[in-house]
């Protein structure tokens, strides 16, 4: 587009002033902010940010959770030419500093107390940080640390700078240009330090507005603003999207009412990663467990029904005249009411990303009449590579290439993308752009795949990850650490898994259960556990998850590339895996690499045929303070099933 | 960081209550200044619930007398503490434990609501626009104490360190210029008492009010008040800053025993 976000918002602002442009749940209440009012709001600010010092290509972190006034900060700083950089807000001290000294950075604007202390803590580090701005002053009264200013006292001073120099404003957003750097993501990195993608105005709203036009998305759409902005999805559909599209962004009253505050907007263009998915679908069955005997029968009954014919009426198929109306009164009767109480009565298209959704999982939701669908890409494409058509939605490929994206498999399997939205460099490190963005504008993905018959996309694993076993009965099969995860997760009591085998003679897993499911399961049956080390080591829990590992081993016993792949021991964490302690990276996935050196002497264990295996492992709590768990963890063996070759 | 402590504003002088043989209170001194965070500790028994309950009015002492914001009471009468400006949180609890967060943060306006029952209850004409406003005052208080989540949710539903925090959130309703706290962190754990320290010293920051609080952990204690009052069988046996107590050998004796 030959366009920048601040112009984006004047064009908005000027054509349809009183429309809402953001909505924030503030006292109970969802009040409104126009594009109008918005438009001056950014104006203030971005005038308040020059008198501060912000110059011109300069960055500007902003940290904290989705609040109309830090998109309004972003939306400053691109319009005098600087670049927001947004941080994850719940990111730990430590982790702000690469960042803000990676790119000098001498401004932030925060939300809150939380986020002040955070960087005042690092401020050591951070030498080049001169100006803390915060959106709320709730605790900081008494602060009287050097460069801290409200953000109010700061739309003060450029209120002030407009009115002098009404003109400014106006030049200094014409001074843009589509191809000027826009925004840098760090990108939550799974070894070393993170590394800055550059994006510009034109390869963000480029992207943007391919997504938009496949979706047909327009000015009417409602969207959720409760995911981290620091990650560029948050970004291309609450800010990129939202600009291109002039929709409403609504943002939550907090972290903790975004199920209320779902039900309440009912959002018609909605994202989440699958974990959110099962999250909703897991306490729906646990509620329907608990409901009395009729209800009970009447949702078995049209679940039933909806699984028989739902994905294939969401597939535009004629399904017949009775089964159409049985799914009508179950639309009336379940799905319906179902909707409504996830909050998705509204929802034209919602779409999971971010990793494999799990068949049941994401057939459920198409079943009960959400268009659910899943799209493929990353920070360095600015998201939309493939996405699927409304009528071709599988859970087990991400789609076909949007217009003004290609696509090719490079010959070690690797996916290759060109296209409008790829970055336009990593932050001061050349080397690695060349390592990821070919000559002739080619960008690596590092992610094996292959597309299939009907044109869509699918993903096996990283290519780095992909292994070959070495010695034993499959030696030199091919091994896909996260196929098998994926396939172990999809088990509502699996939460987490990490799989072994690249170099070995065979596949083992860790295992961390779902404390949710498994405790609901383990009360049942009057299984009494004091808490979730206790749960995890109980005989039962080991036969229901060896269960699972064995009906896993059995579908991959009929994959032709994956039959070697089988899990033949397992064993369940006494912890559950956590980001702060760097188990998992901020977007919860697993770091394989980091976790097998911390646990070391449990993969001996698994690999030397020991039954049981003592370990101490240090945690971290939310608080910054440490502390240690240790327990002797059980090891179980699974069955294998020997490869079934299938006729093709 | 520094904050402004004014003038004395509670002053309780000589007070002794007894129950029947039981001395609870005996001549027991001290004040509490404006804006500043009061703690009274103890051992069991010592006398801290039966103070609090002197101050708000609910026992009434035999002897001494109770001066606040200047007037002299021989004893306190509960309705009239109210009125004048003092709120209080219980160590049992004694929320509506059917009735939603809302409703009994609402409870805490009644002294503020001045339409009548009959214009309430029709919510016509000034009733529906004062019941807006005190509404508005709720919600700052629910969105103040982080509670925004539980806002329709009957409070016997929520978990005790919730509960504790709806309690807090009725007393603040009051707008009270003193805030007696009885025990406000008592079985809670760590997360749960660290917030609700910081709730108090947000509470004492942003709307200056001055806060007498019981507690037993005595971490807490030093780390949020500016004073400290000891109590024991009955009697006060230091009163001071935090670090003064800590180091006053009848404090130290009181809490861990002498050798005999």
């Amino acid at each position: 587009m030959q366009t920048t976000f601040p112009q984006l918002l004047i064009k908005h602002a000027a054509e349809r002033p009183d429309a809402p442009a953001m909505r924030e749940k503030e006292y109970g209440i969802w009040q409104a902010h126009s594009w109008a009012a918005l438009g001056t709001l950014v104006q203030h600010i971005a005038c308040g940010l020059h008198e501060a010092g912000l110059e011109r290509g300069e960055h500007i972190v902003v940290v904290g959770s989705n609040r109309p006034r830090l998109y309004a900060t972003m939306l400053a700083a691109q319009s005098l030419g600087a670049i927001p950089v947004p941080l994850y807000q719940d990111a730990v001290g430590a982790e702000c500093v690469f960042p803000i000294n990676n790119a000098d950075v001498r401004f932030a604007m925060v939300e809150d107390q939380e986020q002040v202390d955070k960087l005042l803590e690092i401020r050591t580090s951070c030498p080049t940080l001169e100006h803390l701005f915060f959106d709320q002053s709730r605790g900081l009264r008494n602060y009287s640390e050097p460069g801290l200013m409200a953000l109010d006292q700061l739309i003060e001073i450029g209120k002030n700078f407009a009115s002098t120099q009404p003109g400014w404003y106006a030049a200094e957003v014409a001074k843009a240009n589509p191809n000027d750097v826009a925004a840098m993501f760090f990108t939550s990195g799974t070894t070393g330090n993170p590394k800055g993608v550059v994006h510009t105005h034109r390869t963000l709203l480029d992207s943007a507005k391919a997504g938009a036009d496949f979706d047909k998305l327009t000015a009417n759409e409602d969207v959720l603003a409760y995911l981290p902005p620091a990650w560029i999805g948050q970004n291309i559909f609450s800010y990129a999207q939202w600009l291109t599209c002039g929709y409403v962004v609504n943002c939550p009253e907090s972290a903790s009412t975004v199920t209320i505050d779902l039900k309440e907007i009912g959002p018609t263009y909605y994202f989440a990663p699958p974990r959110v998915f099962e999250g909703l679908l897991t306490t729906v069955m646990i509620r329907m467990e608990d409901a009395g005997h009729i209800k009970r029968g009447i949702f078995k009954y049209f679940m039933a029904v909806a699984k028989r014919v739902g994905p294939a009426r969401m597939d535009g198929k004629s399904i017949g005249a009775l089964q159409t109306l049985l799914y009508a009164i179950g639309n009336l009767l379940v799905y319906g009411p179902l909707r409504n109480n996830l909050g998705f009565s509204r929802v034209r298209v919602a779409y999971t990303a971010g990793e494999a959704i799990g068949p049941d999982l994401f057939t459920f939701y198409r079943s009960i009449g959400i268009n659910m669908k899943q799209l493929y890409g990353s920070t360095e494409t600015a998201v939309f590579v493939c996405l699927q058509p409304d009528n071709e939605a599988r859970a087990d490929t991400v789609g076909v290439p949007i217009a003004g994206v290609q696509i090719k498999v490079a010959d070690n399997g690797e996916i290759m993308v060109k296209s409008k939205g790829l970055l336009k460099e990593y932050y001061k490190n050349p080397t690695a752009t060349a390592e990821v963005l070919t000559a002739d504008g080619w960008y690596r993905t590092s992610d094996a795949g292959f597309i299939d018959a009907s044109g869509h996309l699918k993903i096996i694993d990283r290519v780095k990850d992909v292994g070959r076993i070495k010695g034993g009965v499959n030696d030199g099969a091919m091994f896909a650490p996260k196929y098998v995860e994926n396939k172990l997760k999809f088990f509502p009591y699996i939460k987490e898994v990490v799989a072994y085998g690249d170099g070995r003679d065979r596949v083992c897993v860790f295992i961390n259960i779902d404390f949710d499911a498994v405790g609901n399961w383990a009360e049942r049956r009057n299984l009494p556990y004091a808490g979730y080390a206790d749960l995890a080591q109980k005989p039962e829990v080991y036969q229901l998850i060896k269960e699972c590992v064995e009906k896993v081993n059995a579908e991959l016993s009929v994959d032709a590339l994956l039959a070697g792949s089988q899990v033949t021991r397992f064993l369940i964490l006494h912890k559950e895996l956590d980001a702060d302690d760097g188990e998992l990276t901020r977007t919860n996935k697993v770091r394989r690499g980091f976790i097998g050196d911390k646990y070391q002497p449990l993969i001996d264990a698994l690999y030397n045929g020991k039954a049981e295996q003592f370990i101490e492992t240090v945690v971290k709590f939310e608080d910054g303070r440490s502390g240690s768990v240790s327990a002797t963890l059980k090891i179980g063996d699974c069955k294998t099933f020997a490869a079934v070759k299938v006729a093709a | 960081m520094t904050k402004k402590i004014g003038d004395v504003i509670l002053d309780v002088q000589n007070i002794s209550l007894a129950f029947g043989g039981v001395k609870a209170l005996q001549d027991v001194s001290f004040n509490v200044k404006e804006h500043e965070i009061r703690a009274i500790i103890g051992p069991n028994g010592a006398g801290k619930s039966s103070m609090l309950n002197c101050i708000n009015g609910v026992y009434q002492p035999q002897q001494g007398s109770i001066t606040y914001k200047g007037k002299t009471f021989k004893h306190m009468n509960s309705h009239q503490v109210a009125v004048m400006g003092v709120a209080r949180t219980f160590q049992n609890l004694a929320l509506f434990k059917g009735m939603s967060v809302l409703d009994n943060i609402m409870a805490g306006r009644n002294l503020k609501i001045k339409s009548n029952l009959l214009l309430q209850a029709l919510r016509i004409g000034p009733a529906e626009k004062e019941e807006i406003m005190h509404r508005e005052a709720v919600e700052k208080i629910i969105d103040f104490l982080e509670i925004q989540a539980y806002r329709k949710t009957p409070v016997g539903k929520l978990p005790y360190g919730l509960q504790k925090r709806v309690d807090l959130g009725r007393a603040l309703a009051m707008e009270p210029q003193v805030l007696l706290l009885d025990e406000p962190m008592a079985g809670m754990n760590v997360e749960e008492k660290q917030d609700m320290c910081r709730f108090v010293l947000d509470v004492n920051d942003e709307f200056g009010t001055t806060v007498v609080l019981i507690e037993h952990d005595m971490s807490v204690v030093m780390d949020i008040s500016d004073r400290v009052v000891v109590l024991d069988y009955g009697k006060k046996i230091s009163d001071g800053t935090p670090t003064e107590v800590r180091s006053d050998p009848d404090v130290i004796k009181a809490y861990l025993g002498t050798s005999h």
